[in-house]
């Protein structure tokens, strides 16, 4: 390694656009005036409703299985495929469940986030 | 049972492997940022195959395959929960997390609310969770260094502590992230491959599955007993007992009537061909109910237990801090959820082999079943099942999976041991993060070495994720989504979860309640603390932010903003240490 020679470690951040036009609503967000505090409050909201809504839905499935075994304990004797459904449900459809809620809301809170940089970065 | 000269180069392999790696990445390790965050430049692949093998420990590898050998279909919502604990952390915390800036959970609770003695606080949490964490890997290392290769105890917690300090020491978290993305994947062939195996070997020999399958050996077995047990006989034919039983010597007895039995330590018990093999009282004895859901994991209230430990796993990963402190490490927010996203299909995939080599494990050791150390399932079955060269070859390979298993996790705790007390005890320079290493991977050995962990595995990791569900969970989750907590409420809420759930685990730790008292609601409740304490905690956070309301951050409209708007409008600062 030729250390000596090495050029002095930069920081580069490219949000920071200086010199670039500055967006009205764009600089009341970042200087939080009351319009920028309830924008940033409607992303919130929405993320949160979103985040709480898909939660709700992986409680009840979850929250469904032994409470429906503890009532039904028959359900629990179904072979699929030669496998038990409780360990075919808990061995691998749980998984299935956790990674495609995970997917949608990945796509739902970027979807969001864009929608809040167009709202703030477009001029009324 | 001794190991094999192949066992033996096999760990020697994953060790050189893991120091070399660390050694790759030290080269990348100058500053404190490298150290602490490997200055925010890990992707989302690198970033979830990392925080996998960090994630996956001692209790993933070993633990889970020999909790649902041992209790059936219940065990399996460990390593759902465990899995699931990602959703959480992907939709609450995950992008806010990495927006705050923050460098560890404790600078994150003073860059929400300001205050640097709730600073202290948290710092004192996270080394709590992180010590209630680590002691059962080193107990881990030391109970499987002793079932592969004959050796004593304490060597095992011994070398994982020096090998972990070592790498820690040397690089900190920019050389760990590749150590650990490396032993993700390690982890995971050295799980399937057996697994794999086995399954081509229960096809070949009965052709179906989903049978309930009873605990039979099929050649004559002798089992060493060590401590005293006490366990429950469903068919006593074939079984002879020299030693103590039920507190008579006797002497290559058989077993003449089925229900509960007391085998003395230093006794032998010598199953035939084609016995049943008796199992610890308490768990499942007979096929069917080891297959059926409701039956719980020993002890009395099941439905609890099972909605006990759904609390702790889904809510606990978001408040492990070698698990948060993965998150600095992204770029941003966006990153960071995809990371999370990542983690949840990395574990899905690794966690269908521990319960094929668990239900496997049941079938072809079932004498682990016995003496209660199921955990020594996964790293048995191998050799058992198979025998001769193929099965030494995956036995030893079983075995690198294991030690990989607790090198990434007791180092990923390390680091967040040494971040923690290096930036908010001493003054947040390398030298520093060196020295608390030093100490924070020391503290646990003598811990690990003096209680005796009757517990298995994956209870006492489910028993940390307990403690970390009571504490950091709420604060994060209070923190990042309502502007009405307050430094006090936040405090007030981590003593609370902190104690509560701190006294319960180490009751249980040392033992337990009797069953037997108030109808087994308090050793239930010890047992499995999360259903109670984590409400516990969040209503204390909310009931005292409500009380001192006036105390609230002024800036807080600042703060909310910086953790939820999008890097692109720049509003993100990087926090940095002092020093």
């Amino acid at each position: 390694m030729t250390s000596n020679e090495k050029p002095q470690r930069e920081r580069v951040v490219l949000a920071h656009r200086r010199g670039a036009r500055m967006v009205r609503t764009r600089v009341e967000v970042q200087e939080q005036t009351q319009v920028g505090d309830a924008l940033v409050r409607g992303l919130m909201r929405a993320q949160l409703g979103l985040a709480l809504r898909l939660a709700v839905v992986v409680i009840c499935a979850v929250v469904a299985i032994p409470l429906l075994n503890a009532a039904f304990p028959d359900l629990a004797a179904i072979t699929v495929l030669g496998i038990r459904l409780n360990w075919l449900v808990l061995g691998g459809l749980v998984y299935l469940l956790l990674y495609g809620v995970g997917r949608l809301y990945v796509r739902l809170a970027e979807q969001a986030e864009r929608d809040f940089v167009g709202v703030v970065d477009s001029e009324p | 049972m001794t190991g094999s000269p192949l066992t033996a180069a096999a760990l020697l392999a994953a060790v050189i492997a893991t120091v070399a790696i660390g050694v790759y990445g030290v080269r990348f390790s100058r500053t404190t940022s490298d150290f602490l965050v490997a200055s925010r430049t890990v992707g989302p692949q690198w970033n979830a195959a990392a925080i996998s093998g960090e994630y996956l420990s001692a209790a993933s590898f070993l633990g889970v395959a020999g909790l649902i050998a041992k209790y059936g279909a219940d065990a399996l919502w460990y390593p759902v929960g465990f899995t699931a604990g990602y959703l959480g952390l992907l939709l609450f915390v995950a992008a806010p997390l990495r927006r705050s800036g923050a460098y560890t959970v404790p600078d994150f609770a003073e860059f929400r609310l300001g205050s640097s003695r709730l600073r202290k606080v948290a710092m004192l949490v996270v080394v709590v969770v992180c010590v209630y964490y680590l002691v059962p890997q080193y107990q881990g290392a030391g109970l499987a260094l002793k079932a592969i290769l004959g050796l004593p105890v304490w060597i095992g917690p011994v070398v994982v502590g020096i090998i972990v300090i070592t790498n820690v020491v040397a690089g900190g978290m920019r050389s760990i992230t590749f150590v650990q993305a490396f032993q993700y994947w390690l982890k995971l062939t050295a799980i399937a491959i057996p697994a794999l195996a086995l399954l081509g070997l229960f096809f070949a020999d009965r052709g179906e599955m989903g049978g309930p399958l009873p605990p039979v050996v099929n050649q004559q077995t002798t089992v060493a007993i060590e401590t005293d047990v006490v366990v429950q006989v469903a068919d006593p034919s074939g079984v002879t007992v020299s030693g103590t039983l039920d507190g008579v010597p006797v002497d290559a007895q058989h077993i003449r009537a089925p229900g509960q039995h007391t085998l003395g330590a230093g006794s032998t018990l010598t199953l035939a061909s084609g016995a049943a093999t008796p199992v610890l009282s308490g768990t499942p004895s007979s096929g069917a109910d080891w297959i059926a859901s409701g039956r719980g994991l020993g002890g009395g209230h099941p439905l609890y237990q099972v909605l006990s430990i759904i609390v702790a796993t889904f809510l606990g990963t978001m408040g492990l801090p070698h698990v948060l402190v993965r998150f600095y490490t992204n770029p941003d927010g966006r990153a960071a959820r995809r990371t999370a996203l990542a983690v949840i299909a990395l574990l899905s995939l690794f966690y269908l082999f521990p319960t094929l080599l668990g239900v496997f494990s049941r079938l072809y050791v079932p004498q682990v079943l016995i003496t209660g150390n199921a955990d020594a399932a996964v790293l048995l079955a191998p050799d058992t099942a198979f025998g001769g060269l193929a099965g030494q070859l995956l036995a030893a390979l079983v075995a690198a999976g294991a030690i990989a298993a607790f090198l990434a996790t007791s180092s990923g705790l390390l680091v967040s041991v040494a971040g923690a007390l290096a930036t908010d005890v001493l003054r947040g320079r390398v030298r520093d993060f060196r020295v608390a290493a030093v100490v924070g991977g020391l503290i646990p050995i003598p811990l690990s070495l003096a209680t005796t962990g009757g517990l298995e595995l994956s209870r006492s990791v489910g028993l940390a994720f307990a403690v970390a569900a009571s504490t950091l969970c709420p604060l994060l989750v209070l923190g990042i989504w309502w502007r009405g907590l307050t430094a006090t409420g936040a405090a007030c809420g981590l003593v609370v979860g902190g104690l509560a759930s701190g006294t319960a685990v180490t009751v249980a730790v040392a033992g337990g309640i009797d069953d037997d008292v108030l109808g087994g609601w308090p050793a239930v409740m010890i047992g499995y603390p999360a259903a109670v304490t984590v409400p516990l905690a969040f209503a204390t956070m909310i009931l005292v932010s409500r009380l001192t309301r006036t105390s609230a951050p002024a800036d807080i409209a600042q703060i909310f903003a910086r953790m939820h708007v999008p890097e692109r409008l720049g509003m993100g600062v990087e926090r940095v240490p002092r020093g």
